[in-house]
C-alpha cells in the first residue's frame, strides 16, 4: 500500500545464543500511516521495544537485524548507513522514551537540550533557536515557558519532562514519532494529558505515531489501528475496534479478559467486627532552616479517620504526592505518627517505641511494591519464609510445615522452599512475598503497589490470589494503589486521598457511580479507556 | 549556591584549625626540641635553659596559641638548622614543589582522560586491554624505580633530559613523568566506569535520538557527567603529590617542600616541619574545597536545590 511513513515487512531480530529464544522479533509486518497512531501491544518480552528501537537504529549492540526491511519514506532504515540513520533521528524520525525522570542530561537546562537539536539540524541564528525553542513548549503546554526554558531537569515534576521530551521529539516536524511506553510513569491526571497531546499532535503535524504499550485501556483511548504481540510474533492486527471489541486471537483474548474493572454483582456483606481503626493520624515532616532559606514544614498527612473491619479489602487511592506512602509507613511504624492511634484488636500500635513494638508486629504485615527487590537474594525462600515466625518464638518445624501449607495456597511447588529468588518470575516473587507476609497470621495485610510492577495478565493472577485468600482465611487488606481500576476490582471500600488528605470515602459503586469530591471526579475522568466496554470473554489458554 | 560556598569555606577552616592543632602537638610529643638543640654532650642544666630561653616549658596550648598567631602572619619562627627564618625557607622551596606537583597533574590528567575515554568506548577491545596494561604496571611499579628507569633511558642513554637539579622546567619533566604516572591508574579506571556509566545512561540514548553526532554525544553530553567524580579525585591526587613527592625529590635532587620535610624531620628540626605540615595541610584543603566549587559548577544539581 502506498502512501506507508513506514513500513515493515518480515523483520526478524536475533537474540544473542544464550537467551531462552533465539528471536526478539520475528517476521514482524505492519504499516503505520501518516496521522494515523498505532498501538504495538504485549507484555514484558514481547519484542515491542525492540521493534522501537530497530525503527530509531538504537539497537543494544547484543542484537542484530538477520532479516526483512523497514521502509521509511521509500528507503529502507535496515540497509541505510549509520550517519544517514543518523541524519533522520530526530529530523524525520523521532521518539519518546519510557522514563522521563533519566531521559534528561542532569548537567545542562532544559532549554539547552530542545535547542541543541536545532543547532544539529538547522542552520537557525541563535534567537531564532531560541524562540522555536519557547513556541515548542508553548506547545506542549509547559507552564510559564521563560522559567522552564532555564531550569534543570532536576527542577522539574516527571509530567513536565516528559513534555520537554516530547517537545524535543516534535521539534523538527517529523514524519515518524515512536513513543515507547511514554505515558507508564506518569500519574493518571499526567497521563491523560499526555495522550490527549499525541491525539492532537496525530492531526497538527499529520505525523505517522507508533505507540508501544501494555496498556490496553491505553490503547482503546488513543489507537487507530492495533498491532497485539506475543514473544516476538505478531498474533493480531487491526483497527481498534476490530481488536479491542472482537479479538480473535487467544492471547489478545487472554490479555484483554485481564484488564482490570469494576467487578460485578453485589458485594458479600461485610462483618461488624472492626480489624483495624485509625483515629487523627498525622504526619508533618520538618525541613530544617538554612542559611538563606526559611524552616519549613510539610504537612504530608492531615489528621486520618478510617477503620477496616474484618475480612474487608480497602483500597487507598491517590496519585504521587498524595500522601498514601506517608500513612503505610505511619501504620507500619516505620515512620512515627505526629500525632493519632492505631488500633488493632485492643492495642495502640501508634503507642510505645519501636522496640517495644515488636511483637505487635506480627498483627500487620505488608506486602511492597517491587518484588525484586523486597527478597533476600542470597537466601532460600524457605529460610526467608520461617525467620518470621521464629523471631516470635514458632519452633522450626511448625513452621515449616507452615510455609509448605502457604506455598500451596499461593500455587507455588512445595520444593519451591529450597531454591533461590533468582529462580522465580516477577509474579512468582510477589506470590512468595505474600506468602511471607502471611506466615506470620497477621491480622491486617498492607499491599502497597503490590500489582503494579506486573504485568497485566500476573497482575490478574495474583489480584485473584489475593481475593482467594482474602476469602478464605477472613482476612483485612489494606490495598494501597494508584490505579482505580485495580482498586475497583479487588476492593469493598474506597478512600482517596489528595495532598495528604482523604477527600472521598464510600463504596466502590459509590465512589465510581456518585463521586462528591471535584478530584476524585477528576481522576475518573482522567482514566483512559472511558467509553470502551470491555467485551465479555473467557481467557482462553494460549498455546 | 552562595549559602553552599559558605558551608564549604567554613568547614574547610575548621580543618584547618583542627590540623594544625594535631600537627603542632603530635610533634610536640614526639620529641624534645631543647635536647636536640643542646647537642649530644649537653648537660640537664643546658638543656633546661635552652627550655626556659625559648618559653618551652609553658603548657603547649599557650604555645601553640603564640605558634598559630604568628603563622597566621607568616611568622614561622627560624630554623633550628638551618639559622634562618623559616618563611624564607619555605618561600625558596615551595615554588619548586608546586611546580612539580603542577606538571605531575598534567601528566597524570593527559594520560588518565584520554585512555579513559578511549577505554570506554570501545570496552574489552585492544586499546582497552593496553590501558589496562598500563594502568596495571603504573601501579605495580614503584615510583623510585621508575624515576630510576626513566634517568637511565633519558639522561644517560638518550641524553635528552637533565638527570637532576631544578634550574630550569626542562629538569621536572622526568620527575612530573615519575610521579604523574603513579597516579594515573585509579583515575583512568574512575573515568573509564564513568564513561561507561554516562554512556549507557538514558540521557544519552535520547541524546543520540536527537540526532546528534557522536562527538559531541561523547564530549558534551557523557564526559560533563563523568568528569564529575575526577575533580575530587584529581584533588585528592594532587594533595598526594604536593605531599607524597618527598621520594622523587630526593632521587631528582630537587630541594622542594617535601626534601625539605626529610631532611628537617631528620634533624628534628620541628618548626620547619610544623611549617612545612601546616603548608601542605592549607594547600591540600584549598584544592579540595576548589574542587567542590568545580563540581558546583559542573553539577547543576549540587548548585541549585
Amino acid at each position: 500500500m502506498t502512501g506507508a511513513v513506514l513500513s515493515v515487512r518480515n523483520l526478524t531480530v536475533d537474540l544473542p545464543l544464550s537467551g531462552d529464544r533465539s528471536h526478539a522479533v520475528s517476521g514482524l509486518s505492519f504499516e503505520i500511516h501518516p496521522n494515523e497512531i498505532v498501538c504495538v501491544v504485549g507484555e514484558s518480552g514481547s519484542g515491542k521495544s525492540v521493534t522501537a528501537f530497530t525503527a530509531m537504529g538504537l539497537l543494544p549492540k547484543a542484537l542484530k537485524v538477520s532479516a526483512g526491511e523497514m521502509l521509511f519514506e521509500g528507503k529502507d532504515l535496515l540497509k541505510m548507513s549509520r550517519s544517514d540513520h543518523a541524519k533522520l533521528r530526530g529530523q524525520r524520525i523521532s521518539m519518546v522514551f519510557q522514563e522521563p525522570m533519566t531521559a534528561l542530561n542532569p548537567c545542562f537546562t532544559v532549554g539547552d537540550q530542545i535547542q541543541e537539536i536545532f543547532r544539529t539540524h538547522t542552520k537557525l541564528s541563535g534567537a531564532q533557536c531560541k524562540a522555536r525553542t519557547l513556541a515548542l513548549m508553548e506547545e506542549v503546554r509547559l507552564p510559564d515557558p521563560q522559567r522552564v526554558y532555564s531550569s534543570y531537569p532536576h527542577q522539574l515534576s516527571g509530567g513536565q519532562r516528559q513534555r520537554i521530551v516530547i517537545a524535543m521529539a516534535l521539534a523538527m516536524d517529523p514524519k515518524l514519532l515512536i513513543a515507547d511506553e511514554p505515558t507508564t510513569a506518569l500519574d493518571v491526571t499526567t497521563q491523560a494529558q499526555i495522550l490527549a497531546m499525541f491525539k492532537t499532535l496525530k492531526t497538527t503535524h499529520n505525523a505517522g505515531i507508533l505507540f508501544v504499550t501494555h496498556d490496553f485501556d491505553v490503547v482503546a483511548e488513543i489507537a487507530d489501528r492495533v498491532v497485539v504481540m506475543q514473544k516476538g510474533i505478531v498474533v493480531e492486527q487491526g483497527t481498534a475496534t476490530e481488536v479491542l471489541n472482537d479479538p480473535q486471537h487467544p492471547y489478545t483474548r487472554q490479555l484483554i479478559a485481564a484488564v482490570p474493572r469494576k467487578k460485578q454483582g453485589e458485594a458479600a456483606p461485610l462483618q461488624e467486627e472492626i480489624a483495624l481503626r485509625v483515629k487523627g493520624l498525622s504526619k508533618t515532616y520538618h525541613v530544617a532552616r538554612t542559611l538563606t532559606r526559611k524552616a519549613r514544614t510539610v504537612q504530608a498527612l492531615h489528621p486520618a479517620d478510617f477503620s477496616v473491619r474484618k475480612g474487608e479489602t480497602l483500597g487507598i487511592v491517590g496519585e504521587s504526592g498524595s500522601g498514601k506512602t506517608t500513612l503505610v509507613r505511619c501504620l507500619i511504624r516505620l515512620l512515627d505518627p505526629d500525632d493519632g492511634e492505631i488500633w488493632i484488636g485492643n492495642r495502640n500500635f501508634a503507642k510505645g517505641s519501636r522496640s517495644s513494638l515488636r511483637t505487635a508486629r506480627q498483627d500487620i504485615q505488608i506486602v511492597f511494591q517491587d518484588p525484586y527487590g523486597s527478597l533476600n537474594p542470597r537466601r532460600s525462600i524457605g529460610e526467608q519464609l520461617i525467620g518470621g515466625p521464629m523471631n516470635f518464638g514458632v519452633s522450626r518445624s511448625v513452621a515449616w510445615d507452615r510455609a509448605k501449607r502457604l506455598m500451596k495456597i499461593v500455587r507455588l511447588e512445595e520444593d519451591a522452599l529450597y531454591r533461590y529468588p533468582a529462580e522465580f518470575s516477577g509474579g512468582q516473587r510477589q506470590r512468595i512475598c505474600i506468602a511471607r507476609a502471611l506466615m506470620v497470621e497477621p491480622k491486617v495485610l498492607i499491599a502497597d503497589e503490590a500489582v503494579s510492577a506486573l504485568d497485566v495478565s500476573v497482575q490478574k493472577e495474583v489480584l485473584q490470589l489475593l481475593a482467594d485468600i482474602k476469602r478464605e482465611m477472613g482476612l483485612t487488606i489494606l490495598f494501597i494503589t494508584h490505579d482505580l481500576r485495580v482498586a475497583s476490582q479487588i476492593c469493598d471500600n474506597l478512600i482517596v486521598m489528595s495532598r495528604g488528605q482523604i477527600v472521598e470515602r464510600g463504596t466502590v459503586e459509590q465512589v465510581f457511580g456518585d463521586p462528591q469530591d471535584a478530584y476524585t471526579r477528576q481522576l475518573l475522568s482522567a482514566m483512559p479507556g472511558n467509553g470502551w466496554e470491555v467485551p465479555a470473554l473467557e481467557a482462553q489458554p494460549t498455546t | 549556591m552562595l549559602q553552599y560556598l559558605m558551608q564549604r569555606i567554613g568547614l574547610a577552616l575548621l580543618v584547618c584549625v583542627a590540623v594544625s592543632l594535631l600537627a603542632f602537638t603530635l610533634l610536640n610529643a614526639s620529641g624534645d626540641v631543647a635536647i636536640s638543640m643542646a647537642g649530644e654532650e649537653a648537660s640537664a642544666a643546658q638543656i633546661d635553659a635552652i627550655r626556659e630561653e625559648m618559653g618551652l616549658n609553658r603548657p603547649v596550648l599557650v604555645r601553640y596559641g603564640e605558634w598559630l598567631g604568628n603563622a597566621v602572619h607568616g611568622d614561622f619562627g627560624n630554623s633550628l638548622f638551618f639559622r634562618q627564618p623559616v618563611a624564607e625557607l619555605i618561600a625558596d622551596r615551595l615554588p619548586r614543589t608546586l611546580t612539580l606537583a603542577v606538571m605531575s597533574l598534567a601528566v597524570m590528567l593527559l594520560l588518565s582522560v584520554p585512555l579513559g575515554v578511549l577505554a570506554a568506548l570501545y570496552p574489552n577491545s585492544l586499546i582497552d586491554r593496553a590501558a589496562l596494561l598500563i594502568a596495571v604496571l603504573g601501579q605495580a611499579m614503584p615510583n623510585f624505580w621508575f624515576a630510576l628507569v626513566l634517568i637511565v633511558i633519558f639522561s644517560l642513554t638518550l641524553g635528552v633530559m637533565p638527570p637532576s637539579g631544578s634550574a630550569t622546567l626542562k629538569h621536572y619533566v622526568l620527575p612530573a613523568v615519575a610521579l604523574g604516572y603513579y597516579s594515573t591508574p585509579p583515575m583512568m579506571r574512575l573515568i573509564r566506569q564513568g564513561m561507561i556509566e554516562a554512556l549507557s545512561s538514558d540521557y544519552i540514548r535520547t541524546a543520540k535520538a536527537k540526532g546528534i553526532g557522536t562527538t559531541k554525544i561523547v564530549f558534551k553530553h557523557a564526559l560533563r557527567n563523568a568528569v564529575i567524580p575526577v575533580v575530587s579525585l584529581s584533588a585528592v591526587q594532587f594533595g598526594n603529590m604536593l605531599g607524597g613527592s618527598v621520594v622523587i625529590e630526593a632521587v631528582f635532587g630537587i630541594h622542594g617542600l617535601g626534601f625539605l620535610a626529610w631532611e628537617s624531620i631528620s634533624r628534628m628540626d620541628l618548626p620547619v616541619v610544623q611549617a612545612v605540615l601546616l603548608i601542605v595541610a592549607v594547600f591540600y584543603i584549598v584544592i579540595v574545597l576548589l574542587a567542590d566549587f568545580i563540581n558546583a559548577w559542573l553539577d547543576p544539581r549540587i548548585r541549585i536545590q
